[in-house]
């Protein structure tokens, strides 16, 4: 392959790599965060950050193509209903009365 | 071929962990959050897996789920808040 190729190759390679690392990362924080406002930030990550870098390393790999104008599609819809998603949760869930944790848990409730 | 597959194992990681997440959330705004970020994981993993086996319409499955995601994140949300999804709630929401 020419060398184009190989660097294309290798950047995405690299970002779905770290695409792969992010998820895994915001999945660890879903499980280990004390209550559900923290967890929130945590799936955020795992909807910006893994969504990016995954969806982006694709586009590299289909190139200047209409796949890639479906990845283009895809990775802006995902971008813009995930915060919606996550602010309709978190209000749903403080009108629900479920008080956010100010300090360590037992002690700062 | 094979960064399609260290992608993959990332995701699968992934989504068992927003399951788990979703079986043991204490609060129903846990289960949802966790289905919620199921459902994203899942775009990418048909994503991948359209890369993967050289069929580029899984873009297109991959989407729609993520329509249906987000459209079902936000009924079950209304139905938890507001007790039906009938007709537009008549009171004023209440700012908190």
């Amino acid at each position: 392959m020419d060398i184009w190729g190989q660097i294309a190759d290798g950047a995405s390679w690299a970002l779905l790599v770290a695409g792969a690392l992010f998820c895994m990362a915001g999945g660890v924080g879903i499980l280990r965060f004390p209550d559900v406002y923290t967890r929130s930030h945590a799936a955020g990550v795992v909807d910006t950050a893994g969504a990016i870098l995954i969806l982006v390393g694709l586009m590299i790999q289909a190139g200047l193509t209409l796949i890639t104008v479906k990845l283009i599609i895809i990775l802006f819809f995902l971008l813009f209903t995930g915060p919606a998603a996550t602010h309709a949760l978190v209000k749903a869930a403080l009108s629900g009365g479920q008080m956010p944790l100010t300090g360590p848990r037992g002690k700062g409730e | 071929m094979s960064m399609f597959a260290a992608a993959i194992i990332g995701v699968v990681v992934t989504m068992a962990m927003a399951l788990l997440r979703a079986l043991m959330g204490p609060t129903i705004y846990d289960r949802i959050l966790a289905v919620n970020t199921f459902g994203t994981v899942t775009v990418l993993a048909i994503s991948i897996f359209g890369f993967l086996m050289g069929r580029p319409e899984f873009l297109d499955i991959a989407l729609i789920y993520a329509l249906i995601n987000f459209a079902g994140t936000i009924a079950v949300l209304k139905f938890l808040r507001y007790g039906d999804l009938g007709r537009a709630s008549a009171e004023p929401d209440e700012d908190i």
